[in-house]
């Protein structure tokens, strides 16, 4: 990296840190990158990992403000291949939620970005992440989804279908979990569902997750090209593309930006607005959905999986539920820059504390 | 027979009872009035896990020298428990008095001791007891006939009671009602010799009262606890919910209405301490509170912040294992676990505090180790320490500053990058091991890195070079070890040249202490140091080098203490002697008077 343009960028962005978030263009997409990937060719995960890259470039958040937690597994490598300037912390298998949970509250302008697999969250990590979910902690949590175990060569996970057969493994006996299903039942306030082939759908919901203040859940189907892309199963390129079936044509409008989509006729939209000013816009295609009514979203999800659409799209909003920060009285100053004096009590509070002990 | 004077100030008195019946109330009540008249006092809550029905005892010691260890017998014992009446009457030393409540059916004994009946029914009637009342009050008939035979000042059983109830006058008079009949009944018809008494002391010492696990949650509150993540889980559950209690009073800022201080209730162990290392690496002082169960399923995140370098402090409250074993016992049983937790070649820092003073210094000094070394601290506290209330001189404010390590913000890093130096997480700057720290929401454009569980090099990229594996961990083991010259230092209780040496640690030190006593009015005279940390610095190098024959004093059945010693002299290792059982009571000053003198 060139350091002159980074001290300059770096001088910059300190008169703003301030400020929740830049809007000056300072960024490149090039500062958003990060190490090269070592996943396989095709695999859904490095598309998935280019569309972060996109969404956070032209949101214009300093990549410094971004804060990256993973797992373990295929999925959770990928978090080092974006966001290089933004901390990242790949943690155990299964326990990225918690890592997230106690990051966060140091600095609650940060935002954060949890990537997982189906083992990761659905098989080892599903207590974890039903927790995050309800205690609605304001990350974007992608579970980038394939239904295999990539790392240990061809393991069934959790989300393989019924009947989905592996080469050492044979057939699965058992029923999938339905992750967005599952963040539903946990009270989670925003719930989507994508294609890493659907790639403007995915960043548009990226960007949609990190404008909302709360868990943001994306279950991305992400196929595995070494494992798990034969056609008939449902986590392959071919199934994806011949069977996804979007709830709506989404539109992400930042809130500095004016409206100007011209396919997008005002008034025959659905619209939800974020808390930071930003909007969602949602336009009708061939049946209308409301994505803040749940018990819509779960009635729709069961329909989906007894007649295994890949259904995908923001499946369910509710931007005003208040995230665990409010639920703590929390300063403005972020609790990881709180001088000593202001976390060590004086010294005459501990005569009162002795005092209370004395009888 | 002794002299009434040889036991003023000096006598145990047990309590057994059935839990759940309100009992801690009354023994409570007892306790605080004693302390309240200057003498040192000490109880032992020996219950079961259950909520209600099954057998509790109460173990009370005064002790004017200041002994705190566990007595075996009584001088007096209350039982209101028809079926351990068998059992209890064994435990009351010859010439002892045994009160039993007159509904109890009393076995055929050979014990001799003085026997009364406290006629409880009766005397509940005679006060006018509503039933709805009763099982609350029973237990005041015991607080009035033991006020009456030790000379406590019923002024200060009001005192308590005042204050337990806070100053509500309808729960105060009934049990002061009571209270007061059985202390003149206890007059009218207690007609043994009062050998136990209570003396009020000349000199009225300025000290407190307090249990173990409220003086590690205040503790960590002055030593800036940030964040706190816990799961419930006996004996550990008070330390958490202290910090609750403790919070608004002393990390509130009233004028912003803001908190400095976070606790989580997280949904499992796991998760506990994920949170607390995640907070850990954001740069809060962070701490989680658990016991030897809950350590266990510790444990992978505990390789990680090791090998990530992640601070933060665990507490580990200790009970009775393996498995969920004895779940209200107390034992020094998780230390060898606790050292050396985790797969591949780890260690920890460890801390044992042997009385509330150092729970509370313990509380703030493990959170600057822990961020100056980059690494957890685990803090071994005990069951017997944490839940029961201890008198102690008071709580000293830290001597030192808060001690933030190597962390590195904006200014920092570019102070490092002026020097020509072309920072990484994992870089040894300085040469100590310690390498520099930077944090999220450091706006820097080179501050940010990616920390990883699995092989990294000094900029923290994945790497599989068998030269950078190994030479990170010998970092590592270099500044564990470096560790030791700045942990809490042995206490030297006693150096006197003896031959013969005893070494012992956290709440063990109690007996210990009395033990060494004992010896010497036997003429045998011992040296004693108690360790206080891990690693071993050279003080225990050279006090094991001077003594031809130690013993390791210890709450376990395998001697876990010992073992680390022995791997660590292995030169010495014959001279050292294990002295440790296990039953889920603490250690007792005869119990290790008899062991020692075996080997003697």
């Amino acid at each position: 990296m060139d350091y002159e343009r980074n001290k300059q960028t770096f001088i910059r962005i300190q008169i703003m840190s301030n400020s929740k978030f830049s809007n000056i263009k300072e960024f490149t997409r090039q500062d958003y990158l990060g190490r090269p990937s070592t996943l396989c060719r095709g695999c859904g995960h490095n598309s998935i990992s280019n569309m972060i890259i996109s969404a956070c470039y032209e949101l214009e958040i300093p990549p410094e403000k971004f804060v990256k937690f993973s797992g373990i597994g295929c999925s959770s490598k990928s978090a080092a291949y974006f966001l290089e300037r933004s901390f990242g912390f790949n943690g155990l298998h299964g326990r990225m939620p918690s890592l997230a949970e106690g990051a966060l509250f140091a600095d609650t302008s940060l935002k954060g970005i949890g990537i997982s697999g189906d083992g990761d969250t659905a098989n080892i990590g599903l207590s974890q992440f039903k927790h995050i979910a309800r205690r609605n902690v304001p990350l974007v949590y992608i579970v980038e989804n394939n239904g295999v175990y990539g790392l240990t060569k061809g393991q069934f996970s959790a989300t393989a279908e019924k009947g989905l057969k592996l080469k050492r493994q044979g057939e699965n006996p058992y029923l999938p979990v339905d992750i967005a299903m599952e963040a539903l039942a946990a009270n989670a306030s925003f719930v989507a569902r994508s294609f890493a082939g659907d790639t403007k759908q995915v960043k548009k919901l990226i960007k949609a997750a990190i404008s909302h203040e709360g868990i943001a859940i994306i279950d991305i189907i992400s196929p595995c090209v070494t494992f798990n892309n034969q056609d008939y199963s449902l986590h392959s390129y071919s199934w994806g593309k011949g069977h996804e079936a979007p709830l709506h044509e989404l539109e992400f409008v930042p809130p500095r930006d004016e409206i100007t989509i011209d396919d997008f006729e005002r008034g025959t939209l659905r619209e939800v607005t974020m808390h930071d000013g930003s909007l969602i816009l949602f336009k009708k295609l061939d049946r209308d959905y409301d994505p803040t009514n749940r018990t819509e979203a779960i009635r729709m999800l069961e329909e989906a999986i007894r007649r295994n659409w890949l259904v995908t799209g923001l499946i369910y909003i509710d931007p005003s539920t208040p995230n665990i920060f409010e639920m703590y009285s929390l300063g403005k100053k972020p609790l990881n820059r709180l001088p000593p004096d202001k976390i060590r009590p004086n010294k005459d509070t501990l005569e009162i504390i002795n005092r209370g002990f004395r009888q | 027979m002794n002299t009434n004077f040889d036991h003023k100030n000096e006598f145990g008195i047990i309590f057994s009872t059935v839990n759940g019946s309100g009992s801690a109330t009354a023994n409570n009540t007892i306790l605080k009035a004693i302390f309240n008249m200057g003498i040192t006092v000490s109880g032992r809550n020996i219950f079961p896990s259950n909520i209600q029905g099954m057998p509790t005892w109460y173990s009370m010691r005064v002790s004017e020298k200041g002994y705190l260890g566990r007595l075996e017998k009584a001088d007096i014992l209350v039982c209101s428990n028809p079926e351990v009446i068998q059992k209890d009457i064994n435990r009351v030393n010859p010439g002892g008095i045994l009160l039993v409540d007159s509904a109890i059916k009393m076995p055929k004994i050979s014990n001799k001791c003085c026997i009364y009946k406290m006629p409880i029914d009766q005397i509940l009637d005679e006060c006018k007891v509503p039933t709805h009342l009763r099982i609350y009050l029973a237990n005041m008939v015991y607080v009035g006939i033991i006020a009456e035979l030790i000379n406590i000042e019923i002024d200060m059983i009001k005192l308590v009671l005042n204050q337990h109830f806070m100053n509500r006058k309808n729960a105060v008079d009934p049990n002061m009602r009571v209270v007061l009949y059985s202390y003149e009944w206890s007059k009218s018809h207690i007609s043994c010799e009062k050998r136990f008494l209570l003396k009020v002391p000349s000199k009225k010492e300025d000290r407190i009262i307090v249990d173990g696990n409220t003086a590690a949650a205040i503790g960590a509150l002055y030593g800036g606890l940030q964040f706190s993540a816990w799961y419930p889980i006996t004996p550990a559950t008070s330390i958490a919910e202290s910090l609750n209690e403790y919070i608004p009073k002393l990390r509130f800022d009233e004028e912003n209405g803001t908190t400095t201080c976070i606790v989580i209730q997280a949904e499992d162990e796991l998760a506990s301490i994920g949170m607390v290392m995640g907070a850990g690496w954001a740069g809060l002082r962070s701490m989680t509170s658990t016991s030897g169960p809950g350590l266990c399923l510790m444990a992978e995140f505990l390789g990680l912040a090791y090998y990530a370098e992640v601070p933060l402090v665990v507490w580990d409250v200790q009970r009775v294992g393996p498995s969920t074993g004895l779940p209200t016992r107390t034992s020094q049983g998780d230390l060898s676990f606790a050292y050396s937790i985790s797969h591949g070649d780890t260690n920890y820092i460890i801390l044992m505090p042997a009385n509330v003073k150092e729970c509370f210094e313990f509380g703030w000094r493990a959170l600057d180790i822990a961020e100056k070394f980059q690494t957890p601290v685990i803090i071994m506290s005990d069951l017997e320490l944490g839940m029961n209330v201890w008198v102690s001189n008071k709580f000293e404010y830290p001597d030192t500053d808060i001690n933030r390590g190597k962390v590195i913000w904006e200014d920092g890093l570019e102070e490092l990058i002026s020097r020509g130096i072309n920072w990484g997480r994992y870089l040894d700057i300085d040469k100590d091991g310690i390498p520099y720290r930077t944090i999220p929401g450091n706006m820097h454009p080179k501050a940010s890195y990616f920390t990883r569980g699995t092989g990294h090099d000094e900029y923290a990229h994945y790497c599989e070079d068998p030269e950078e594996w190994e030479r990170n961990l010998d970092r590592l083991r270099l500044k564990l070890d470096s560790a030791k010259n700045f942990v809490p230092v042995p206490i030297l209780t006693r150096e006197a040249g003896n031959p013969i040496g005893l070494i012992s640690y956290g709440s063990s030190d109690m007996a210990v202490n009395e033990a060494v006593d004992l010896f010497d009015e036997d003429g045998v005279s011992i040296d004693y140091m108690r360790i206080r940390a891990l690693p071993l610095n050279k003080t225990v190098d050279e006090f094991i080098l001077k003594h031809e024959k130690i013993f390791v004093v210890e709450c376990n059945r395998d001697g876990q203490m010992k073992d680390i010693l022995a791997m660590r002299y292995p030169q010495y290792a014959a001279r050292l002697n294990s002295i440790s059982h296990l039953d889920g009571l603490s250690l007792s000053a005869t119990w290790i008077m008899k062991e020692i003198n075996k080997h003697l």
